[in-house]
């Protein structure tokens, strides 16, 4: 089958995800049984020893599928996948937090999906039947359908969820993509995706439930509702 | 061509549509006047409706917090017999 000569390298930023990322790893072993795959931890310097319980997982599932590609300090999440892309192998690369809201049991539906349809990009959805959020309050809820609405009508990106982060890619797509994106945090999400789609890629759609994070805490945060406008006045003039 | 393009473009056909529409008065003026008043009103009401429809539509999965936390179990389960450090502190 066409599976077999595909690689995927899975890119996981962590800042301070000690329990997270062990958890992820047991998990991604688990549903990716016969799917060749490697993992690239990006680790920024987590304080609370991140990187010691990565070794200890590399002894136990082999430094060849375990990479642990860390840098000095915390540096932010759009240099850390240029950074763990760097030394991907894999012809196909995913990108997916560390925190367990992305859930691996989904990696075989994005790579299906990809088989199926050869796109270029399969975005994780949870805005579609089948996908779903759990452990929003209202406030997050508002603010995220908000965003959405505004987006959908002032950027017209072609997918229905922009600010999700798990995504399959097309090895090349993403090398030539990530370089043009310039934006922080989320916006970064969103810029990938928008840009990908001017460039007319091809670009699927699996849907993913989202549970927010039950272990450590957000990194992201701040005034996140005006970085986010900047960041739509920002794909407006440029793309 | 940019997105901003794109929309001004669209913003500008309305507007010479509209100017036409006064210029050749096929309605009554005073109708035309109002029309981009009516064209903002129902921007902004689409614009609650879609977050209105969406918030009440939004799709949750108490589930698979349920799913979630008997995978974390087996893969603590898991890992401590390996020998890996999985207390939560
Ligand atoms: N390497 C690196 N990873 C980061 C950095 N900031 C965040 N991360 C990781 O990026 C992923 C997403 O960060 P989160 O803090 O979960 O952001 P979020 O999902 O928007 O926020 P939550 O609501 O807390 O889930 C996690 O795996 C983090 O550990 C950073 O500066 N460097
Ligand atoms: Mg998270």
């Amino acid at each position: 089958m066409e599976k077999e000569k595909n690689k995927y390298s899975i890119i996981v930023p962590t800042y301070n995800e000690r329990l997270n990322i062990a958890l992820l790893v047991y998990l991604i072993f688990k549903h990716l049984k016969d799917v060749d795959f490697e993992i690239i931890v990006v680790d920024d310097g987590s304080p609370d020893g991140t990187q010691e319980v990565v070794k200890q997982l590399q002894k136990l599932y082999g430094e060849d599928r375990i990479l642990l590609r860390a840098r000095p300090r915390k540096l932010g999440l759009g240099t850390a996948y240029i950074h763990g892309l760097k030394h991907a192998s894999g012809n196909f690369v995913v990108i997916m937090d560390a925190d367990l809201s992305h859930h691996p049991k989904y990696l075989p539906s994005f790579i299906r999906k990809q088989i199926e349809t050869g796109a270029n990009i399969v975005t994780g959805t949870r805005y579609v039947r089948g996908g779903g959020v759990h452990g929003w309050n209202l406030m997050r809820k508002l603010t995220s359908r908000g965003a959405n609405v505004l987006a959908q009508t002032l950027l017209w990106p072609g997918v229905s969820d922009l600010t999700g982060s798990f995504r399959l890619y097309q090895r090349s797509v993403l090398e030539d993509v990530i370089n043009s994106c310039v934006s922080k945090g989320y916006v970064f999400q969103m810029e990938m995706i928008v840009r990908a789609s001017r460039k007319g890629c091809h670009i699927a759609e699996v849907p993913i439930t989202f549970v927010d994070r039950v272990y450590g805490s957000s990194k992201l945060g701040g005034s996140e509702i005006v970085e986010y406008l900047k960041g739509l006045a920002y794909l407006l003039v440029t793309t | 061509m940019k997105q901003i393009i794109k929309i001004l473009s669209i913003l500008i056909a309305i507007a010479a549509f509209w100017i036409g529409l006064l210029e050749s008065s096929v309605v009554p003026r005073s109708n035309t006047w109002l029309l981009p008043i009516y064209l903002i009103v129902s921007l902004g009401c689409y614009g609650l409706l879609m977050v209105g429809v969406g918030l009440m539509k939004f799709p949750t999965c108490p589930q698979e917090a349920g799913l979630l936390q008997k995978d974390v179990a087996e893969a603590k389960e898991f890992l401590k017999q390996r020998g890996i450090d999985v207390a939560s502190d």
